[in-house]
């Protein structure tokens, strides 16, 4: 579909196809989401591993982002439990990266000569990722829009050259540059459709579902032991030699490991909504995440994407 | 005489670390320049969200040549030390020159280093700033290894005089300075050439930059004020914000807008912390109300519309963030109107310390310490336990969780609303203070109960588990609880034997701590605690309680015994803790002047755990040094002293049975015994009335008949009855003397 961007969006998912046709024609390649649950598009293996390594990158995605403890039945104007990430990694950073961000807004529709962009100092940091940076969360006319980051440490390697990470929280994004009040009556797709969508109609249902889940139902004992096995079995596969004995290839398998590093990740998120994590424990946890975290970093950068050579 | 310019040009540097980096900036290549040899008239610093400048007037074209003479070896001496010699001055032979001196014919050499170009001079200095920086964090970004606070764009470095301006020349990293910059961010993006320092901050202005931090501030200030008196409001003083907004924006445009009328009954503090942290906008208030009713949020631009679109999107914004804050208020008034105890219930699940137990715990003790202290400084004692017992309930509320500067002003309002003592409500909002030196002290009985209270056991706490603040490092911020307890009690007047209360709060922290104790142990640490109240400090409560337990059969007699452990531990502790008090309070006097002996000659008399008595004595003791009265004072008591102590040491006995008048041999010796006993009388009724002046004007009175006894008698006569007497005498005198203070620690 061919977007017209110099009118208003009418539509959570213009505004979505506006990012995406921009971000390809700046040169990124437009990924699909991954294919698993995570808390927030840095966990996608294109922004966490790819920032890894001396490799050049370039990708562009959509991601749904699970925050089990946000749920609100989807009564909320503003919180939900699933929503989506637009994210942006560019390795090296690019001088120009603060520009061609802005570009990115005047595409869907926020109009430079009448708004207020500011960016105000927010360092980011990720305990369960092992990972920080130095940015800014942006604000357009008070609202913060997005999240810019200078990814300076992932799985606790320095990351040599450093990466340039934009985050919009596209929900949000789109009700403001839309002029909605509550995310549930967004239109999702075009207004004038013969049939009209609203974000409501598309999740209100799955909120409401998932909010009794994540905070009554979800099996607390299930949840440990699927942690521990995730955990069992990340270990497990960087534990392998390197060589694979059927193929005689050199196979080392960070992501299959990073897998499970991000399922452990997210059942430690819907144990801390089910309110069976003690504040002492909760750093525990946080640390063996980030223990595999660290090891898949360890691993990926023993690959050939993640730099190494013969 | 050159001008010189720099600006280092980069994305957005975080506001509370600008003005540190201008100074830093100037500091760093001012010394620089100084120290290779370039002088100069003037230096001034600057920094907008995304330029850091500096200005240096009057430098020279070139360093000075510098000539030095340097001593070599002797012209015998062997041939490596000579080449050694030529090597280090970077001369050859025949430039050396032979003197004779005192150890014979030596080599002299005199060097010249010529002076350098002030540009090569600038350009080194720049470049080992630049790499040296000391940001609180740096980065790197792209693929170069420069760190800076964020990527850093372009350097424009120019020299300037009469002749025009240059650029020195110097590059870092790929980035070469030049004399180009650039205006504001949207405005006024194109490059900007620049000639001159006055050249800069004019096109600067005319390009939508106002280079001066302070510039900017007084524009927010003066225009925020204006929009507000034009609608009959005020805007509310925050001179943190203010600075802070001044530092998000090279172009300010104050806009004033409205807040929605469904907001507008949450209490003031809450709509202005809601604005304040999370959108930096400045509270308008109604003076005749003292309502908050408007908003000023600070654009970094002029529109088509005049801020129309800005001020709509940030009221939106607002409109959310205050529903969430009406949403937290609701909830809370809700929970404080049925049931507030169950806030304090929760915090028992609230880990304060993982040694010291709960929060839950920590109210326990708290309780029953501001119950204690209640009677001393005038408070009802079950208004103070119920203040106690409530002044930390809003820690569980959803308003203080989300802005946890709320906590204490939200328990007045929950307090009140659950339909509380106005007393007990204003504790929970006075009994954090004061947080710092120049922070409000609470005057109110309860409140007072409840802060000392909460300082005393913050202190007996860390002093049980053994966390004392050493060196820089106090993450308790025990100095400040401490410099608390220390302004409570003297700006109230407080007639506290801290001593007591520091015993039976440590008492009750180890407690806690041996919670293995058997069940006999346990009770005999509650009696121990009960008895020093009775005894007002632990040593004669323990004995008691020991006594009490004797012959039961208690595992309280081992040695090993847990008993036995505090009767070790506890005073010693206390001792510790008292004199950290000290410690604190002789900086907070000498910060008023009063000199160190005569803290240290108050420090020494008993009662010294009486913060306010000790103050008193000290004061007037300092009051008196400069009279004449305490000139004769410390005379006649350092006369008769020296005397006395002489004999002491030589005698190994001290003369203190107490003179007899009837050994009084000569008229001036009756005489002092006269005026000793008139002398004791007095003071003894001046110290009864805590009378220091007058007690030390009846001593200082004593001078004229001690110099005349010592002009008249000889002490240290051959008859040992009459010596050991005149010695007693002079015992009774400095007995006289020390009880207003240690006169043997001052000085001078």
């Amino acid at each position: 579909m061919m977007t017209d961007t110099t009118s208003a969006p009418r539509s959570f998912q213009e505004i979505i196809l506006r990012l995406q046709n921009y971000w390809a024609d700046k040169g990124c390649a437009v990924l699909q989401p991954y294919d698993m649950e995570v808390g927030a598009g840095t966990f996608h293996p294109a922004t966490t591993l790819r920032s890894l390594g001396t490799a050049p990158w370039a990708a562009a995605y959509v991601q749904p982002s699970r925050r089990p403890t946000d749920g609100r039945y989807g009564e909320n104007p503003n919180r939900l439990q699933h929503y989506y990430q637009y994210q942006v990694l560019i390795k090296p950073s690019p001088p120009d990266l603060q520009d061609l961000y802005l570009g990115s807004l005047q595409a869907i529709g926020i109009d430079m000569n009448l708004h207020d962009i500011r960016f105000v100092e927010d360092d980011w940091e990720s305990p369960t990722l092992g990972a920080w940076g130095l940015g800014w969360e942006v604000w357009c006319d008070g609202m913060e829009v997005s999240q810019f980051t200078y990814f300076q440490q992932v799985g606790g390697h320095d990351c040599r050259p450093v990466s340039g990470e934009l985050t919009y929280g596209l929900e949000r994004l789109a009700m403001y540059v839309l002029g909605i009040e509550h995310v549930m009556d967004m239109p999702f797709n075009d207004p004038d459709a013969p049939i009209p969508l609203t974000y409501g109609d598309v999740f209100r249902q799955t909120e409401e579902e998932y909010a009794r889940w994540n905070f009554d139902v979800a099996d607390t004992d299930m949840l440990l032991r699927h942690f521990e096995e995730a955990e069992q079995e990340c270990l497990a596969i960087l534990s392998q030699p390197a060589i694979d004995p059927k193929t005689g290839k050199r196979i080392i398998m960070a992501h299959p490991a990073y897998d499970q590093c991000i399922k452990a990740s997210h059942i430690f998120n819907l144990l801390d909504a089910r309110g069976v994590i003690s504040v002492t424990e909760r750093q525990a946890y946080i640390g063996r995440v980030r223990a595999l975290a660290k090891q898949c970093a360890d691993a990926f950068v023993q690959t050939p994407a993640g730099g190494w050579s013969e | 005489m050159p001008d010189l310019l720099i600006e280092l040009f980069s994305e957005e540097i975080p506001a509370r670390m600008q003005t540190r980096a201008a100074e830093d900036l100037k500091r760093k290549i001012t010394d620089g320049l100084v120290e290779a040899g370039l002088t100069y008239a003037a230096a001034q610093a600057f920094s907008t969200p995304r330029r850091l400048a500096l200005a240096v007037e009057g430098l020279p074209a070139q360093s000075p040549t510098v000539r030095e003479e340097r001593k070599g070896p002797r012209v015998d001496a062997p041939e490596k030390a000579i080449e050694g010699f030529l090597r280090g001055a970077g001369l050859t032979r025949d430039q050396l020159e032979e003197r004779d001196t005192t150890k014979g014919r030596v080599f002299f050499a005199k060097i010249e280093k010529p002076g350098r170009p002030a540009a090569e001079i600038v350009a080194e200095v720049l470049e080992a700033t630049i790499r040296s920086f000391p940001w609180p964090k740096a980065m790197r970004w792209g693929s170069g290894s420069l760190r800076w606070v964020r990527p850093l764009h372009s350097i424009l470095c120019i020299l300037t005089d009469e002749t025009g301006a240059q650029v020195v020349p110097m590059e870092i990293e790929g980035i070469r300075a030049g004399n180009e910059t650039r205006g504001h961010r949207f405005m006024a993006p194109a490059p900007i050439t620049v000639s001159s320092f006055e050249d800069y901050v004019a096109k600067l202005r005319q390009a939508r930059v106002i280079l001066s931090a302070e510039e900017r501030a007084d524009q927010i200030w003066n225009e925020a004020t204006h929009l507000a008196f034009a609608s009959g409001l005020e805007v509310v003083e925050d001179r943190g914000l203010l600075a802070e907004v001044a530092g998000l924006v090279e172009w300010p445009v104050p806009l004033m807008g409205e807040i929605g009328e469904e907001f507008l009954d949450l209490p003031g503090e809450v709509l202005q912390t809601s604005m304040k942290e999370h959108q930096k906008f400045f509270s308008v208030r109604n003076p005749a109300t003292g309502r908050i009713e408007r908003f000023v949020t600070v654009a970094n631009r002029e529109t088509a519309d005049h801020g129309a679109a800005i001020l709509a999107g940030n009221r939106r914004v607002l409109a959310a963030r205050l529903a969430d804050a009406k949403f937290f208020w609701e909830n809370d008034l809700r929970v404080a109107k049925t049931d507030i105890l169950q806030w304090v219930r929760s915090l028992d699940e609230v880990t304060f310390h993982n040694r010291l137990g709960s929060q839950g715990d920590r109210i326990r003790r708290i309780r029953a310490l501001a119950a204690e202290l209640a009677g001393p400084v005038g408070a009802d004692a079950d208004r103070a336990q119920e203040a106690a017992e409530l002044a930390k309930a809003d820690l569980s509320s959803e308003m203080v969780y989300e802005f946890p500067e709320l906590q204490g002003t939200m328990g007045r309002y929950y307090i009140a609303a659950a339909g509380r003592d106005a007393a007990v409500a204003a504790a929970a909002e006075e009994h954090y203070s004061p947080q710092g030196p120049s922070d409000a002290v609470p005057t109110a009985p309860v409140s007072v109960a409840v802060a000392l209270a909460d300082k005393l056991d913050m202190l007996t706490g860390f002093w049980a588990i053994d966390e004392k603040p050493t060196g820089s490092k106090d993450p308790f911020a025990l100095r400040r609880a401490a410099l608390g307890v220390i302004r409570l009690v003297l700006e109230n007047d407080l007639r506290l034997p801290l001593r007591r209360f520091i015993d039976a709060q440590l008492m009750r922290h180890k407690q806690h701590l041996h919670d293995e104790a058997e069940e006999e142990e346990r009770e005999a640490m509650v009696d121990i605690v009960a008895e020093i109240a009775r005894h007002g400090f632990f040593g004669a409560a323990f004995e008691t309680v020991m006594a009490r337990l004797r012959g039961k059969r208690v595992s309280g007699d081992s040695e090993e015994s847990i008993l036995r452990g505090l009767e070790r531990r506890v005073p010693g502790l206390s001792d510790n803790l008292l004199s950290f008090i000290h410690d604190r309070l002789k900086v907070f006097l000498r910060d008023q002047g009063i000199r160190h002996d005569i803290i240290d000659a108050c420090l020494s008399m008993p009662g010294n755990d009486d913060l306010a008595l000790l103050v008193k004595r000290a004061r007037a003791l300092q009051e008196v040094m400069g009279t004449e009265d305490g000139e004769n004072l410390l005379q006649g008591f350092r006369r008769a002293n020296n005397i006395l102590t002489q004999a002491e040491e030589r005698d190994g006995v001290e003369y203190s049975f107490g003179a007899d008048l009837k050994l009084a041999e000569t008229d001036s010796e009756k005489a002092l015994f006269a005026a000793l006993e008139e002398a004791n009388a007095k003071i003894a009724r001046a110290l009864q009335a805590e009378d220091f002046p007058a007690a030390m004007a009846a001593m200082a009175a004593l001078r004229g008949p001690i110099d005349a006894f010592f002009e008249d008698v000889q002490v240290n006569t051959d008859n040992p009855v009459i010596r050991r007497n005149r010695l007693n005498l002079l015992h009774d005198i400095r007995q006289t003397c020390l009880a207003v203070a240690d006169l043997t620690r001052i000085e001078g």
